[in-house]
């Protein structure tokens, strides 16, 4: 059994990011880039499922600029086989990287996608849901929990008021949340080899797939900034402050 | 062109974050039409209809709705879609799990969580775990949107819109329900609350969130959070936290113990209208965004709080 990981080059998660000073968009440049951790969380488990003696192999594709090269070696290092680059300087949506991975999935015919269940940046949560419904396949979506058996997953999903078990028939699409594993730290060894193992690169125009964005950003602003309210001494001084001043219990 | 708003129910009554989206809906102008599908859920659409605002109630009604699986209800709504300009759905995992199926099948872009509406195309969403606000505009012909509850005031009750049967669509099959654990408690829903009691790290140990915490709550009547942190060391489930990957908040008051205020954790909370940081640390970035700390070992001031308040 194939799985394919899709993963996004984000801003790293520690980074605290700015807009550019004219208002139009974030400022990227010299900011420090990861993967996306949810992806990770998904390369993982594809590993672990691979390594388990459930799946064969583990392809990694991801879309964008030059640099997601890095990423997808990193997913490599973890232990993915090999890795596919959908190379455009294009601003993707999740649209866009839906049909993308649509049409990886015509050539690459995976039984399971495990993609993150957002990205950190736009934190859109969609590219995993718009594949599931543009393949036509069954999707569950923030796993904790997966179990393949036969031509079928049993997932663990994390919902609002507690956890949901869903069965899914093959192929599927799967979204991980953050409680499904612990991605390990890529060894050194395990580093050096990622930078053997293949990559292929293509573009949107080879894939047939139209990638124009769908929306417009006209501005990004920084929220109202919350300031620093008091220090108080204790807890009656507390008690007393809510009651009185903010005349909220 | 009306709008349609597809409502989350448990198919006897309808979940609270769909009120907010309502109000969402109201400013973007056209006539509202609620969606119930579901499986014997006509008390859902019954008070579908009393909701403020609503023009009409569509019921669908069918066993493969019943666990309101996203490829059945995404189809259905995709079927639907034809004569409405917005189809709006609350930004929890039930709407994030089937929306974006339906952008998708519609072959448009999806507005996740939006916080604002500015004109009927064009909406104010947070991005970055809230870190930067972005205003977006959508040329698509037809506006798939998801709601950030806590940025809209909910709906009332008072109306009497009609509650008109439509039909089902197919049963694609694709996926089994196997079971829900919810989660019991007395206490109120997290994101419906308007007093918050959240623990971090600083807990310990999932016995402290229980002995110190649960009591705190009980006294202001609150729902109880908790921080990544904590939900990632095992002391309370997932669906206690708060934050840019668990759930959004905005209390009247929010009341962190032990929490130091990573910046995911603030994005989930910091629309609090009165935030209290509880920690020994002066230097955590909590502080920052609270209008009361206290500098103190919670292990003391909890139990003294709660003496306090009596």
């Amino acid at each position: 059994m194939k799985i394919l990981v899709p993963v996004k080059r984000v801003v790293d998660y520690n980074v605290k990011v700015r807009v550019k000073p004219d208002g139009s968009d974030v400022d990227l440049a010299n900011v420090k880039m990861s993967m996306n951790p949810f992806d990770e969380i998904a390369v993982e488990e594809a590993v672990r499922l691979k390594e388990a003696g459930v799946a064969t192999e583990v392809v990694v594709v991801s879309a964008g600029v030059a640099n997601c090269q890095e990423t997808l070696r990193t997913a490599m290092a973890i232990g993915a086989d090999r890795g596919i680059l959908i190379q455009t300087d294009v601003e993707l949506q999740p649209l866009a990287v839906a049909k993308l991975l649509q049409a990886v999935c015509a050539k690459e015919q995976p039984q399971i996608v495990l993609c993150g269940k957002q990205a950190i940046d736009d934190d859109a949560n969609q590219t995993g849901q718009m594949l599931a419904g543009l393949l036509g396949w069954p999707q569950a979506t923030f796993a904790s929990k997966l179990v393949v058996a036969g031509q079928q997953a049993t997932v663990t999903r994390e919902i609002d008021g507690g956890l949901e078990t869903v069965e899914v028939v093959l192929p599927a699409v799967v979204t991980t949340d953050l409680r499904l594993n612990e991605p390990r730290y890529a060894t050194l060894p395990n580093i050096m080899k990622a930078k053997r193992k293949p990559l292929e690169t293509t573009n949107p125009a080879a894939l047939g797939v139209d990638v124009a964005p769908r929306l417009k950003t006209l501005k990004a602003a920084e929220p109202p900034k919350r300031s620093a309210g008091i220090k108080v001494a204790d807890a009656a001084d507390l008690v007393l402050k809510l009651k009185t001043e903010a005349k909220v219990i | 062109m009306a709008i349609l708003v597809i409502a989350e129910h448990d198919n006897s009554s309808i979940k609270a974050a769909t009120l907010n989206t309502v109000t969402a809906a109201t400013k973007l102008g056209g006539e509202i039409h609620l969606l119930v599908a579901g499986s014997d859920c006509a008390d859902a659409a019954a008070a579908a209809a009393r909701i403020s605002g609503v023009g009409k109630v569509l019921l669908v009604d069918a066993p493969h709705y019943a666990a309101q699986s996203p490829e059945n209800v995404a189809a259905l709504v995709v079927g639907m879609a034809a004569g409405y300009s917005h189809l709006l759905a609350a930004a929890t995992t039930v709407g994030k799990n089937c929306m974006p199926r339906v952008a998708a099948l519609l072959d448009v872009a999806q507005i996740s969580e939006i916080s604002g509406v500015e004109s009927p195309d064009t909406f104010v969403r947070p991005i970055y775990a809230g870190n930067v606000v972005a205003t977006v505009q959508s040329a698509d012909p037809v506006k798939v949107i998801t709601v950030r509850a806590t940025a809209f005031e909910a709906a009332g009750e008072g109306g009497s819109a009609a509650i008109e049967t439509a039909p089902a669509g197919a049963d694609l099959g694709l996926s089994r329900l196997l079971g829900r654990e919810l989660t019991k408690s007395e206490r109120p829903e997290l994101t419906a609350a308007k007093v918050i009691v959240s623990g971090g790290r600083g807990m310990g140990n999932g016995e402290n969130f229980h002995r110190l915490l649960e009591p705190l709550a009980d006294k202001l009547g609150a729902a109880l959070g908790a921080s990544r942190a904590a939900v990632d060391a095992g002391f309370v489930p997932n669906d206690y936290q708060v934050g840019q990957t668990g759930k959004i908040v905005a209390p009247q008051l929010y009341i962190a113990v032990g929490i130091s205020g990573a910046i995911q954790h603030l994005a989930g909370m910091k629309d609090s209208k009165i935030i209290v940081a509880i920690n020994k640390d002066a230097e955590a970035p909590i502080f920052q965004v609270a209008d009361y700390g206290l500098v103190a070992d919670l292990f003391e001031v909890v139990p003294a709080l709660q003496a306090e308040l009596g």
